[in-house]
């Protein structure tokens, strides 16, 4: 046994992305076991191992931690990416759940119906640019520091990075009237543990194709 | 400017605007003691409150389906309530034999699982028939006199939705 966490989950983005990400920003090596089967993964359930019958599932520390939330904001106390007091954590878990349901759409994305693609993608495109980016644009520009919170990197920095590449592939000029967004695009990139998630051979997943759609639902429905 | 993503619940509370239902949950939990200190306990805290809120969440939204997907979608999330949730519930009380989830204390956890069960019991009188450390569980807490003063008529507590309510929301948010 290693004392690494090891993460269980399909080989690709889905609910484990931001928990690879933070890891990686926290400078926290893992371990990975791809699901790609049915019998798998009823038999995690049968070991008790999904407290909810669900994934992610994360060993860490001796527990076996399920909810992604949960998961995320374990990690970001262990390694001080939660701010240094009450009033900077609630901060950071508003922007992180503002973040997450913008993610939330990008997850469920390449499930929705073909008919219902086009219109999931334009509304993408809408809670990125109306609702969630002016937020943290406005934030940064307020107290022009490098960071959201605290000046100093934290779980809702690591969030929003992961969100803004993601976005961008969708739709490559998404941060053209965000300048304060695109300066910390690429300061937190160029962070030495970031930059190193960003290269290739990192655990870092592409984007869902569709071999990750047939595995996921292959292993989930019945 | 005062929805910071143009959403509702607000709270306006020590002087900070708060959105995000699990960012406001999660401050007053911390700031009165129903979250704990250790990084670990508060991991077991988190992952019955997702489970809890995944419920739930599922009934908030009931009231707001067509009428004819209704009664389809109650019985699947009565099925998820007592196969899963509740399921995973059971197996905790039964672990450690204590009347609280977490610890030796009452915690978030035991309060939005108390909720939850009332919002599923709503629906199905029984729900908890099989489930006999829940039943405990749900005894106990009633009986904690701040939730016992919540539980009486007159509190703050809000009733199931009725039709204005959906009416109401529909017509604020644009629900159309």
């Amino acid at each position: 046994m290693s004392g690494k966490p090891k993460l269980i989950y399909f080989n690709g983005r889905g609910r484990m992305e931001p928990i690879r990400w933070l890891l990686a920003a926290a400078g926290v090596e893992f371990e990975e076991f791809f699901l790609d089967t049915r019998e798998q993964y009823l038999k995690l359930i049968k070991d008790g191992s999904l407290m909810f019958q669900q994934l992610p599932l994360v060993e860490i520390d001796g527990m076996k931690m399920v909810q992604t939330r949960a998961i995320l904001s374990y990690i970001a106390g262990k390694y001080n990416l939660y701010g240094k007091d009450l009033k900077e954590r609630a901060l950071i878990d508003m922007y992180v759940e503002g973040i997450t349901d913008l993610r939330n759409m990008i997850i469920l994305f390449p499930f929705s119906p073909p008919e219902a693609k086009e219109k999931n993608l334009a509304l993408i495109l809408e809670r990125a640019t109306h609702r969630y980016f002016p937020v943290f644009e406005k934030a940064l520009k307020q107290h022009g520091q490098d960071f959201l919170v605290g000046n100093k990197l934290s779980w809702a920095d690591v969030q929003l990075i992961e969100a803004i590449l993601a976005v961008e592939e969708k739709f490559p000029a998404v941060l053209s009237g965000f300048p304060q967004l695109q300066a910390f695009k690429t300061r937190i990139s160029n962070m030495p543990a970031i930059k190193k998630f960003l290269q290739p051979g990192s655990p870092r997943k592409p984007p869902p194709d569709d071999h990750y759609i047939a595995t996921v639902l292959e292993v989930l429905i019945e | 400017g005062s929805l910071l993503f143009q959403q509702v619940p607000m709270v306006e509370m020590d002087s900070m605007k708060m959105v995000q239902t699990r960012g406001i949950l999660s401050y007053i939990a911390a700031k009165h003691n129903l979250y704990r200190k250790d990084l670990k306990e508060r991991a077991l805290i988190d992952m019955y409150v997702g489970g809890t809120d995944d419920l739930m969440v599922f009934f908030m939204k009931l009231p707001f389906l067509p009428a004819e997907d209704k009664e389809k979608e109650l019985a699947h999330i009565i099925q998820k309530a007592t196969g899963r949730y509740f399921l995973a519930d059971e197996k905790v009380s039964t672990g450690h034999g204590q009347h609280f989830l977490v610890g030796n204390c009452l915690s978030w956890a035991d309060v939005h699982l108390l909720e939850a069960i009332l919002m599923v019991e709503e629906k199905k009188l029984d729900v908890l028939s099989a489930f006999p450390r829940l039943q405990a569980f749900k005894a106990n807490i009633s009986s904690i006199p701040t939730i016992k003063k919540f539980l009486e008529p007159g509190s703050q507590r809000k009733p199931v939705p009725g039709d204005k309510y959906v009416e109401t929301v529909r017509r604020v948010l644009r629900m159309y």
